[in-house]
């Protein structure tokens, strides 16, 4: 028999596979993903055209981007295992720290506890909270035990560290007693983009909105001449992901953030090709699996165009858009508990797809508590998996050329696109979240995609569908920070006060303060003399919160 | 008199991660509730200073980052400035081993992530209802 020509028969069969397709399901029921896109039930050439690799996807390494940033992605160097972890006392976390690098952990990360987060020493916190999300680090010494038996020459360190970077100034303060050089220290300073905290009213919101601006900028000018190697700009789309922006939004804010950044440091005189490779980004995956590939995809792509025909970015490393994503948190439930492992596997699953540089994988208890020790060396190990077992690694990019994710990918870049002119056309982000624009978008996504959990429309296992009689009672119980410790680290944190050199003290802090009124001098200068002279965190964020402004929330229902 | 529950949103301790009670004060206010909403990091002093001149029916405290742990902090100084009579309640990420010393300290009920929010506007008003015949029966 003869087969019709070819594009009558596609033509036909395609009109027939609508036609059941449409018989059996209906047209009726409408299907979007987080960012709000319509989603068809099958995609085709006529959604994608394989004639446009060229202009959409390229060559890994190459612009437009789309396949990664680099030539070999993961396939040459697997991501970093990048875990966040912090309880207790300085030693606690310490020996956290040993067994995780022991488990196949690669670079270091660490979380402050709260009190830190918001600027205070542990003398002046509620005893009850302390240690209880972070560890209680105050002082070069308390950094310095934290970080002890770590080579700081050859580990990279990210810290949680928001203005005025005072755990910065520690790292580099001991890193100096240690006699390691500046030049070699690498890490990234993952708390430094004050205009995500602001937005999601994270803890990490110290100082007034002109005074972070200052201080960021005063920072990644100090470590272009001091520490090269560190990146001192994260631009961080996982707070607003989590406070309930839509994958698109989230990422359309941080590209809006780094537009914002790159021309304050354009404004300083920085050249875009000397601050811009040092830009990195940090992104929430949620379980939406392949709208968050496209996003990451999307990302990447948009970042690469703007690196180079904005800011007229030369050199290749500004186009490439290096990121960190950690698993959401927020797609995790208390139900049936366990069931957080599948989908912390599926998130980071979509982060590898997506090509990201560096990953954190929630541990399953933590919709329960802080995490435990067995939760994080699970989440380790689901890395493990997905990296030596299922070998993710092996093909770069390797869904690219699938019809759905391509127009996704296209789709969710002109969502993305759109929602940055909504940012643009009020004056860019700084302007936007100083009048609570972006807030108020956040907090309708928020509230939108509960009503979708509330209706059903968005199944959620364990929580609103297949639920199931659960003894939680029979859990294991959680640690906590040993209470005579903490009391003890607290006794002697203040012993160490009164011993310091109060002159010394005193000096540092009347420094910081002056460089704070000078527009010529570099406050986070003075933030490092601080460290040197034995300043205590919550002395120097008290001192520039007294001369910068207080960072106070928006307030909006 | 306002018929209305009267309940005030609120979060304190360190942790700003506020996605929580703006969405359930959004949807106390739109289920016809009188909502009194704060931002993150409130002082307890002021908490218990803004329920008495609301005179609020029910205060819901919100927690993510382990900041429940000074509620009983809360309910100490609710009942040393007279308002013994406010409805607490907490929602958030609340470890079910440390709930009973909430309920102990007078919380009276704990919502953990996943409550439904009818379920959380429903207790309320219930809750409020009580306080206020409390309130009647007290002043009669």
């Amino acid at each position: 028999m003869k087969l019709p020509a070819d594009k009558p028969l596609t033509d036909s069969a395609q009109a027939r596979w609508r036609q059941e397709c449409a018989d059996q399901i209906g047209n009726e029921r409408t299907v979007r993903n987080r960012s709000g896109i319509e989603i068809s039930p099958l995609y085709g050439p006529a959604d994608w055209d394989s004639g446009r690799y060229g202009e959409d996807l390229g060559w890994p390494g190459q612009p437009p981007f789309t396949r990664g940033i680099y030539p070999t992605m993961h396939r040459g160097r697997t991501w970093t295992q990048r875990q966040l972890i912090g309880l207790g006392i300085p030693e606690d976390y310490n020996a956290r720290l040993r067994d995780m690098l022991a488990h196949g952990a690669t670079a270091i990360s660490l979380i402050p506890c709260n009190s830190v987060f918001r600027g205070y020493d542990m003398d002046v916190s509620h005893p009850e909270l302390l240690g209880t999300c972070g560890v209680v680090a105050n002082t070069v010494e308390h950094l310095d035990r934290c970080l002890e038996g770590v080579d700081l020459a050859r580990t990279s360190v990210a810290l949680n560290d928001p203005s005025p970077f005072t755990l910065f100034a520690f790292l580099l303060t001991t890193a100096r007693r240690r006699g390691v050089d500046w030049r070699d220290i690498t890490g990234t300073a993952n708390q430094s983009d004050y205009i995500s905290h602001c937005v999601a009213n994270h803890m990490f919101y110290r100082l007034s909105l002109p005074g972070s601006r200052r201080v960021l900028l005063d920072t990644i000018e100090w470590c272009t001449r001091h520490v090269p190697k560190w990146n001192p700009l994260s631009v961080v789309g996982q707070h607003m992901q989590q406070a309930g922006a839509t994958p698109a939004e989230a990422m359309a804010f941080t590209l809006c953030s780094a537009i914002q950044y790159a021309e304050d440091c354009a404004a300083r005189g920085m050249a875009p090709d000397a601050v811009l490779p040092r830009f990195t980004f940090f992104f929430d995956i949620s379980i939406s699996f392949f709208e968050e590939i496209a996003k990451f995809r999307a990302g990447r792509r948009i970042w690469a165009r703007l690196a180079r025909e904005r800011f007229k970015a030369k050199d290749p490393r500004s186009w490439r858009f290096k990121f960190h994503a950690q698993t959401s948190g927020v797609d995790l439930t208390r139900q049936q508990p366990l069931n957080n492992i599948a989908r912390v596997a599926v998130q980071a699953m979509a982060g590898i797809f997506g090509g990201l540089q560096s990953l954190h994988t929630d541990s399953f208890d933590e919709a329960l508590s802080c995490p435990t020790t067995e939760g994080a060396r699970i989440a380790v190990a689901t890395q493990n998996i997905l990296r030596d077992e299922a070998r993710l690694t092996d093909v770069i990019d390797p869904l690219a050329g699938s019809y759905y994710l391509e127009t996704l990918t296209n789709q969710m870049e002109q969502e993305i696109t759109r929602v940055m002119a909504i940012v643009e056309s009020a004056g860019g982000m700084y302007k936007a979240v100083e009048q609570g624009l972006v807030q108020k978008m956040v907090g309708e996504s928020a509230r939108r995609f509960q009503q979708r959990i509330e209706s059903g429309d968005q199944v959620w296992v364990g929580v609103n569908a297949y639920q199931v009689d659960e003894d939680v009672g029979a859990r294991a119980p959680l640690a906590k920070p040993d209470a005579a410790k903490m009391k003890a680290h607290v006794e002697a944190f203040r012993a160490y006060k009164s011993r310091r050199s109060q002159a010394e003290v005193a000096g540092a802090l009347d420094a910081l303060a002056r460089a704070a009124h000078d527009p010529q001098a570099n406050v986070f200068a003075q933030v490092v003399a601080a460290a040197q002279a034995g300043c205590t965190h919550g002395e120097i964020v008290a001192r520039l919160r007294q001369e910068l402004g207080f960072g106070q929330p928006l307030a909006m229902v | 008199m306002d018929i209305r529950p009267k309940v005030l949103i609120t979060k304190i301790g360190f942790d700003g991660h506020d996605r929580g009670s703006r969405v359930v004060a959004a949807y106390l206010r739109d289920a016809g509730m009188e909502v009194v909403y704060t931002p993150p990091w409130q002082e307890i002093p002021h908490v218990v200073k803004l329920a008495v001149e609301e005179d609020v029916d029910v205060i819901g405290v919100s927690s993510l980052a382990t900041d429940h742990l000074i509620v009983p902090k809360l309910m100490q100084a609710l009942r040393e400035s007279g308002a013994h009579d406010v409805a607490v309640i907490v929602g958030g990420i609340v470890p079910d081993e440390d709930e009973p010393a909430l309920l102990q300290a007078g919380v009276r009920r704990v919502f953990h992530a996943g409550a439904p929010l009818s379920e959380i506007a429903d207790a309320v008003r219930t809750l409020a209802l009580e306080v206020r015949a409390a309130r009647l029966g007290t002043t009669s």
